[in-house]
């Protein structure tokens, strides 16, 4: 059977299936405010809370570049990707001890420490962090390094999850990252740093 | 057989995996509890929406599927449509040889599980490697996962070492953290080699025709990054009408599932990467499967076809914590499985249908369930419909006798009366091998038969309450 064959199979027998139902459900009516966290953001500040809910999820907030300078140095985190666009009003935080490529070569995966690129905006309520396909130069320069630092306005942070879905716009590839890659999977024990990034910062600018 | 295969398997279950099972299984329940209840104002109405919803899409499948088909197309995916594994595992095939490719990536998704396509694919010469940490060493152990979200659930970090050692990975080292490294280390130049990434899908929006995919450890980012083909095999009932529905299931599926408020990652895949971003497939299939969940919308169980896959129902079942889930011969195990495992098997459900059986029915599955499916009650439908086709049921006790009796008004009375012998048979001499086990262990409470009727009869006014009964030592000591 071609996949046109079982098309019309597999409609068939859902026609012939729903058949003898006299009622069908109705879609409720709901408004998505019940899907949100209660007392999470009252009138507090966006970035207060993104900051404070991304540690909870072991990632890092800083707004200030000297401080990520510092602490990627105090790791020995000195060999990473940038963003083309990001690197030239980064290049001068950081010291001649790096070594910043704004190319990404595929074959060198292991060689980046840290990827830079930037974020389409954030999700206070949860920590979290929106990249999509039209602000990040390369996915695999956000995917592989140990340390993603994501570049993220500070005006763009919405709130909340349903926010968040209706801010969800054209691009094709929108991703929300909160907090390191991980897994329980062993014995139900946390391990960080599985596919992706093990450290997640946000650089909120 | 004596015994029910379930309960067979329970009982040589080795205390290890049992411990693992009950262990894992426990503590996913009980954060879940907290965050749900904690956070928000009515976590139950959350569910009920939820449910209604997914009831709403599973009655209407004959407008959304179309709908979801036009729109993906317009996206620039190309569609496909299976009706049995066979068909799907076909479509893959026939996708990677269009493209001369013999590589494959494959991010956890049940479905194809379901077709045990990573086999079927090896058979043809395809590597299909699984990334997921929890699946790939299911993968090199040649074993099957135990829990849908979970997969290794059953194995401790002896044996993961042990395997690793044997594949090759590196001398012996059971620690969680070596273990990850190595997995990591190996599994990204695979990524970097492959032609094509496999997902499934957790939601497809009708509206918008994006997949919504959530992982926490970045293996389907890592796919989607790195390969230059997206294929996505999705069952036919993984629909939400709108986005703005998402933004529900996805803070009910991360918290109902691992006890997180959001998973790590969470991507919404509309179609193949923008012509600008240099990363990613520049081609996309989406393969509708069918394979028996059209045989479970024919039935009086469709209400199950809502499930999202979240795990919460296999962790706080009774059930499942002692028989683990390879005790349900199937993909999907815990209480999920023992409704969707028998349906999906068509004409062949008598060979399944002991699963339903397997429930004390005591209730916590449909309390936890994210979209609210009332899974007891499925499973007495399908108890009832093995009674109504006459499957045997191994491990029944007869009831012959007992039902001579329950109707023979004087039969009865007299067997309750001569039961009294009971309370001064030494142990040794109880007629029924069972009995003679329990009182090993604990002393029956006495035989107190017939007292229920005289105590009926002599009963005035108010409702008064009989003493406990004493055990049956006590009153031997009495007599
Ligand atoms: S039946 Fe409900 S609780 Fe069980 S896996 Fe499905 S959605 Fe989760």
């Amino acid at each position: 059977m071609s996949s046109s064959d079982d098309r019309e199979s597999i409609l068939s027998r859902v026609r012939g299936a729903l058949a003898p139902l006299h009622e069908r459900a109705a879609m409720p009516d709901y408004t998505t405010e019940l899907a949100v966290m209660r007392q999470m953001m009252g009138s507090r500040d966006a970035l207060v809370v993104f900051a404070e809910r991304l540690a909870l999820v072991n990632g890092i907030a800083l707004t200030d570049p000297v401080a990520l300078v510092a602490r990627l140095r105090e790791n020995k985190w000195l060999h990473g990707y940038c963003d083309p666009a990001l690197w030239p009003a980064l290049a001068p935080h950081f010291g001649a001890d790096f070594k910043v490529e704004t190319t990404y070569d595929r074959k060198r995966v292991d060689d980046y420490a840290f990827g830079i690129t930037r974020a389409v905006g954030a999700i206070a309520e949860t920590g979290t962090i929106v990249l999509n396909d039209a602000t990040t130069s390369r996915r695999l320069g956000a995917l592989t390094p140990w340390v993603h630092i994501a570049v993220v306005e500070r005006a763009k942070i919405f709130s909340d999850l349903p926010e968040a879905v209706a801010g969800l716009g054209q691009d094709t590839n929108v991703i929300w990252v909160t907090g390191p890659s991980k897994t329980a999977d062993v014995e139900g024990i946390l391990i960080e740093g599985v596919h992706g990034p093990g450290v997640q910062i946000a650089l909120v600018v | 057989m004596r015994f029910q295969q379930i309960d067979q398997f329970a009982a040589e279950l080795k205390a290890d995996t049992r411990a693992a099972v009950y262990d894992g299984s426990k503590k996913g329940h009980e954060k879940r509890t907290k965050l749900l209840f904690d956070e928000y104002a009515d976590p139950d109405r959350l569910r009920r929406i939820a449910g209604e919803v997914k009831q709403h899409v599973v009655e209407n499948l004959d407008t959304y599927l179309p709908q979801v088909e036009a729109k993906l197309k317009a996206n620039g995916v190309i569609v496909h449509w299976a009706a049995t594994a066979e068909a799907a595992n076909q479509a893959v095939l026939g996708i990677m040889r269009a493209r001369g490719a013999t590589k494959m990536v494959k991010a956890k998704t049940m479905v194809s599980e379901e077709t045990e396509l990573a086999h079927f694919l090896e058979k043809h010469g395809i590597e299909a490697l699984e990334t997921d940490l929890g699946e790939f060493i299911v993968q090199i152990d040649g074993d099957h996962p135990s829990h849908i979200v979970k997969p290794i659930i059953h194995k401790n970090r002896r044996e993961i070492a042990t395997s690793f050692e044997e594949n090759g990975l590196g001398a012996y080292n059971d620690d969680p953290q070596t273990i990850t490294r190595r997995a990591r280390h190996f599994l990204r130049h695979k990524y970097l080699e492959a032609d094509v990434g496999l997902t499934g899908a957790n939601f497809v929006s009708a509206e918008s025709g994006r997949l919504v995919l959530v992982t926490n450890e970045g293996n389907s980012r890592f796919c989607l990054a790195a390969t230059k083909c997206h294929i996505a095999m999705v069952g036919i009932e993984k629909i939400v009408p709108r986005d703005y529905d998402l933004a529900l299931f996805l803070n009910l599926l991360a918290r109902s599932g691992t006890a997180q408020e959001l998973t790590v990652y969470t991507e919404f895949i509309s179609g193949p990467k923008s012509p600008t971003q240099p990363d990613g497939p520049e081609e996309m299939h989406v393969i509708f499967v069918d394979n028996g969940r059209t045989e479970v919308l024919a039935s009086d169980c469709r209400d199950i076809l809502r499930c999202i896959r979240c795990g919460a129902c296999l962790n706080v079942c009774p059930v499942y914590r002692q028989a683990s889930g390879h005790a349900y011969r199937s993909v999907y195990p815990g209480p999920v499985g023992a409704v969707l495992s028998p349906l999906m098997m068509g004409d062949k459900f008598p060979q399944k249908a002991d699963l339903p059986k397997a429930s004390s029915l005591c209730g916590a599955c449909h309390e936890v369930c994210p979209v609210n499916i009332p899974i007891p009650d499925l499973l007495l439908r399908l108890r009832n419909r093995a009674k109504e086709e006459n499957v045997p049921s191994p491990g029944t006790p007869p009831m012959g006798a007992w039902a001579l009796l329950a109707s023979q008004p004087t039969a009865w009375r007299a067997s309750l009366f001569g039961g009294k012998i009971i309370n001064y048979l030494p142990t040794k001499l109880l007629p029924i091998p069972a009995l003679r086990a329990w009182e090993a262990k604990r002393s029956l409470p006495a035989w107190r038969g017939g007292e229920f009727r005289k105590w009926l009869k002599t009963r005035k006014g108010r409702a008064n309450v009989s003493p406990p009964a004493p055990s049956r030592a006590e009153a031997k000591k009495a007599d």
